[in-house]
C-alpha cells in the first residue's frame, strides 16, 4: 500500500527521522494558513507548495488546467494563496501518471531548507527495500540526490552504495557508519547522517514496510540531514497488525473499479486493451493476458477470481469488466481443479441472464474436472457464449471474435 | 524415485482441524498420501478424521515419526508453524499459506536453513509425486504418472502444464510449486537442480513470472551444468505493466531484468526451449523430446 508524502514524512518523524517540516492543506485558505503557522514554528519565510498524489515526478509535472508545476515555491507569504489555487482541485500529469493525469485533494505547504549558511546544501538519495535474491534489506545510498536513481545505477553503477542488513541481528552501528563514511560526510554531518540511517532503519522494520525511498536526503548548509521527500509502500500483508497505518489508505487515490473488486474478494487491475479476462489463479490470468496479446488483442485487465470461483463471484467480475467501454470480447478461463467446472458453467449462465444486456461475446474455457458437462451447459444455453476445453481453441475463439 | 515426497512420506498437517486443513488433509488421503496425523495447538489428544491429532510438531514426530509437514495455518502464525515443523526435525515442509507479512519470512527463511530442511513455498499448491503422494491442493487427476518434471510458481499454470503433458502422451515425475511470494524456502534452481539429479526424470517444465531473478538464476544454472535434460520454459505476465503487483505479491515488475521479455531472452540465451504461449508447453515438450503428441 502506498501512502502521501505528507502521511510518510509524519510516520517518519514519529520515529525520530529528522523531516522538511510541513502542514497539509486541501483549500487555498487553508494553504495561506499553512504558511503562516510554518512561520511561526521554523521561521521559514520561503514556502514549498507540493501537490499530494501516489506518483512520482511531481516537480516536473504540470497542471493541466493551469499550467503550474506538481511542486512551486512561494517567495512571499502572500503569493502561497493563489499558488496554491493553481494546484489544487487540477489534474497533475507527470511521468508517472500517464497522460490522464491525477487530481490533486492535497497540498503540502513546506518550509525552505535550502537556506544559504556555512557551507553549501546538498542532496543524496537514500532507500530500503527488500532484496529477493538474499531473501534481506538492503540499504542503497547515493551522493546523486535528486536524480533519477535508476538512470544513476545504469550510468554509474559505482556511485550506488549497498549494505545488506542481516535479518538476524538487524542493522549494526558500523554499518550506518559506512554508508555516511561512503557518502563523503565527516564531522557533524557524518554523525547526523548516521542517526537519520539509524532511525530511518528502525523506521522501516516498525512500520512493516516493503520499501522507503527518501529523495533527495538533505545535507543543509548548518549540517543537518533530512528528508526532503519521502515515499513509504507498506507491505499488504502486515496491515493487519498495523492499523494506524492501514488507516491511511486513499481510496480517491485508487481505481475505482480496483476498489469495487477488492470489496467482492476478487484481485483486479485496469489495464488499457479490448479484451477483458477473468481467470482463477494469479499466475495463470498473467498466462491469459499473454495469449490474447498473441491472438491479436491487448488485455484490458488482469482479474484473479482466486480458489473459490462460484456464481457471485463470476458476476461480479463480469459486472467489473462491463463497466469498461473499451471491452469487446470476454475470456472466462477456468482450471476447475477443486471447483466443478459444471458448477462455474452454470454460474457464467445465471450471471449473463441475471445482468441481461451484454452486447460483447464472450468466451469460456474450462478444463479440469467435469470439463465435458461444463462446455455442453455453455454451448446449449443459447447465449451468445462460445466454449473451448483446450488453451489453444480459447485463443482461436478469442481471435475470431475480434476479427468478426 | 521423484523427489521430495513418494509413497513412504510419512505426512503431518499443521492447523489440521481448520477448514481449509479438514479439506485438503481429506484429499490428500483419498488420493492415498499417507497422512499420519495433523497438529492444532489445544486439540492435542483428539481424533480428526480418523488420524491423531496432536499439540505441537515435536509431538506428533515422537509419535508418528513424520518427516514431512503440510502448513494451512493462518498467515499470522504460518511463519512460526513453518519454524516449529523445523525445530521438530521434519525433513519437508510445505506452505500453503498466503498472505505471510514479508519481515516474518525474512526470519523463518535463514531458521530453518540452520536446521538443514527444505522449505516449498509458502502461498504455493504444494508438490505431487503422482500416483504416490500429494502433499498440496492441487487436483490429483489432473497429474498423470510420467517422467517429466515440473517447477512453478503458480499454482493453476502448474495444473495447466500438467495437463499439456498429459494430453501430449507423457506424464509428470514430481511437479512443484515453488510459490509467488517475494522470499519462498525453494528457489526456481534448487527445484531445477532436484529434478536434474533425479534418475526418474527425463525432461523438466519450468514456469515462472514477472518479478524476481529466480528464473534467469536457473537458467544460467541449468547451463552450466550442461543442460543435461531439456527444459521447457514459459514467463507469465509479457503484458503486465510495470510498477503494479499481479496478484502474487512477489509479481512486480521492479527493474527493467523482472520483466518477462529480459528473463524469456536469458532463458533462451541458456539452451532453455521458451514457449511465447501457455497453450504451447506441451507440444514443445513432445517435440523437445522427440515424441509424436
Amino acid at each position: 500500500m502506498n501512502i502521501h508524502e505528507y502521511q510518510a514524512k509524519e510516520v517518519l518523524k514519529g520515529y525520530g527521522v529528522r523531516i522538511q517540516e510541513g502542514i497539509v492543506a486541501d483549500t487555498p485558505e487553508a494553504a495561506h494558513e499553512a504558511a503562516v503557522k510554518l512561520n511561526a514554528q521554523t521561521g521559514t519565510s520561503w514556502y514549498v507548495i507540493k501537490a499530494q498524489i501516489h506518483a512520482g515526478g511531481r516537480g516536473k509535472g504540470e497542471i493541466k488546467e493551469t499550467g503550474s508545476r506538481g511542486v512551486v515555491l512561494a517567495k512571499k507569504l502572500d503569493d502561497v494563496k493563489e499558488k496554491a489555487a493553481a494546484i489544487l482541485g487540477g489534474t497533475l500529469v507527470t511521468i508517472q501518471t500517464g497522460a490522464e493525469g491525477k487530481k490533486v485533494n492535497k497540498i503540502l505547504v513546506a518550509e525552505d531548507v535550502y537556506y544559504p549558511g556555512a557551507s553549501e546544501p546538498k542532496e543524496y538519495y537514500m532507500s530500503i527495500l527488500l532484496d529477493r535474491a538474499t531473501g534481506s534489506n538492503v540499504i542503497m545510498a547515493s551522493t546523486e540526490g535528486g536524480m533519477d536513481i535508476e538512470e544513476v545505477a545504469e550510468k554509474h553503477p559505482e556511485k550506488i552504495i549497498k549494505e545488506w542488513i542481516d535479518p538476524k541481528v538487524g542493522l549494526q552501528g558500523f554499518q550506518a557508519r559506512k554508508v555516511a563514511f561512503k557518502l563523503g560526510l565527516s564531522g557533524t554531518a557524518h554523525k547526523e547522517m548516521v542517526k537519520f540511517i539509524t532511525s530511518l532503519y528502525n523506521a522501516y522494520v516498525a512500520t512493516d514496510s516493503s520499501q522507503f525511498e527518501i529523495n533527495p536526503v538533505l545535507k543543509t548548509s548548518d549540517d543537518k540531514i533530512l528528508a526532503v521527500d519521502a515515499k513509504v509502500n507498506l507491505d499488504d500483508n502486515a496491515l493487519y497488525r498495523q492499523p494506524k497505518l492501514a488507516e491511511l489508505r486513499d481510496l480517491a487515490e485508487e481505481d475505482p473499479l480496483e476498489v469495487e473488486a477488492g470489496k467482492s474478494g476478487l484481485n483486479y487491475v485496469k489495464l488499457d486493451g479490448n479484451v477483458g479476462c477473468m481467470v482463477n489463479g494469479a499466475g495463470l490470468a498473467m498466462a491469459t493476458m499473454d495469449m490474447i496479446k498473441l491472438s491479436g488483442g491487448e488485455p484490458a485487465n488482469f482479474l484473479d477470481v482466486g480458489g473459490g470461483a462460484n456464481a457471485t463471484t463470476v458476476e461480479a467480475g463480469f459486472r467489473i469488466i462491463l463497466q469498461d467501454p473499451n471491452v469487446k470480447a470476454i475470456l472466462i478461463n477456468v482450471f476447475g481443479g477443486i471447483v466443478r467446472c459444471d458448477r462455474i458453467a452454470n454460474g457464467v449462465v445465471e450471471a449473463y441472464k441475471s445482468i441481461g444486456d451484454i452486447r460483447v461475446p464472450i468466451i469460456v474455457r474450462l478444463q479440469g474436472t467435469n470439463a465435458e458437462e461444463g462446455a455442453k451447459i455453455i454451448d446449449e444455453s443459447g447465449l451468445k457464449v462460445f466454449s473451448a476445453i483446450t488453451l489453444k481453441e480459447a485463443a482461436e475463439r478469442v481471435k475470431a471474435a475480434l476479427e468478426a | 524415485m521423484s523427489v521430495l515426497v513418494n509413497k513412504n512420506s510419512k505426512v503431518i498437517v499443521q492447523g489440521f482441524t481448520g477448514s481449509e486443513g479438514s479439506f485438503h488433509a481429506q484429499q490428500m488421503i483419498e488420493y492415498g498420501t499417507n497422512v499420519v496425523g495433523g497438529v492444532t495447538p489445544g486439540k492435542g489428544g483428539s481424533t480428526h478424521l480418523e488420524r491423531p491429532v496432536f499439540n505441537s510438531v515435536e509431538e506428533a514426530v515422537q509419535n508418528t515419526g513424520a518427516d514431512t509437514s503440510i502448513i494451512f495455518v493462518p498467515p499470522a502464525f504460518a511463519a512460526d508453524a513453518i519454524m516449529e515443523a523445523a525445530d521438530a526435525g521434519i525433513k519437508v515442509i510445505i506452505a500453503i499459506t498466503e498472505g505471510i507479512p514479508v519481515a516474518d519470512m525474512m526470519k523463518a527463511k535463514p531458521y530453518i536453513k540452520e536446521r538443514g530442511c527444505v522449505l516449498i513455498g509458502p502461498n504455493c499448491p504444494g508438490v505431487i509425486t503422482p500416483g504416490e503422494a500429494k502433499v498440496g491442493i492441487m487436483p490429483g487427476f489432473v497429474f498423470k504418472s510420467g517422467r517429466i518434471g515440473i517447477v512453478s510458481k503458480s499454482g493453476t499454470l502448474t495444473y495447466e502444464a500438467a495437463d499439456q503433458v498429459a494430453k501430449a502422451g507423457l506424464g509428470v515425475s514430481t511437479a512443484i510449486g515453488i510459490g509467488g511470494d517475494p522470499i519462498i524456502g525453494t528457489s526456481t534452481k534448487q527445484a531445477v537442480e532436484m529434478l536434474m539429479n533425479d534418475p526418474e526424470t527425463d525432461a523438466i517444465v519450468m514456469i515462472g513470472e514477472i518479478g524476481g531473478n529466480y528464473e534467469a538464476e536457473a537458467a544460467k544454472w541449468i547451463r552450466a551444468n550442461g543442460n543435461k535434460k531439456p527444459v521447457v520454459g514459459f514467463i507469465a505476465g509479457q503484458t503486465a505493466p510495470p510498477g503494479r503487483r499481479m496478484g502474487h505479491a512477489g509479481a512486480i515488475i521492479g527493474g527493467a531484468d523482472d520483466t518477462a521479455a529480459a528473463k524469456m531472452r536469458i532463458m533462451r540465451e541458456n539452451g532453455i526451449h521458451v514457449v511465447e504461449s501457455p497453450a504451447e508447453i506441451g507440444a514443445t515438450m513432445a517435440k523437445a523430446l522427440g515424441v509424436n503428441a
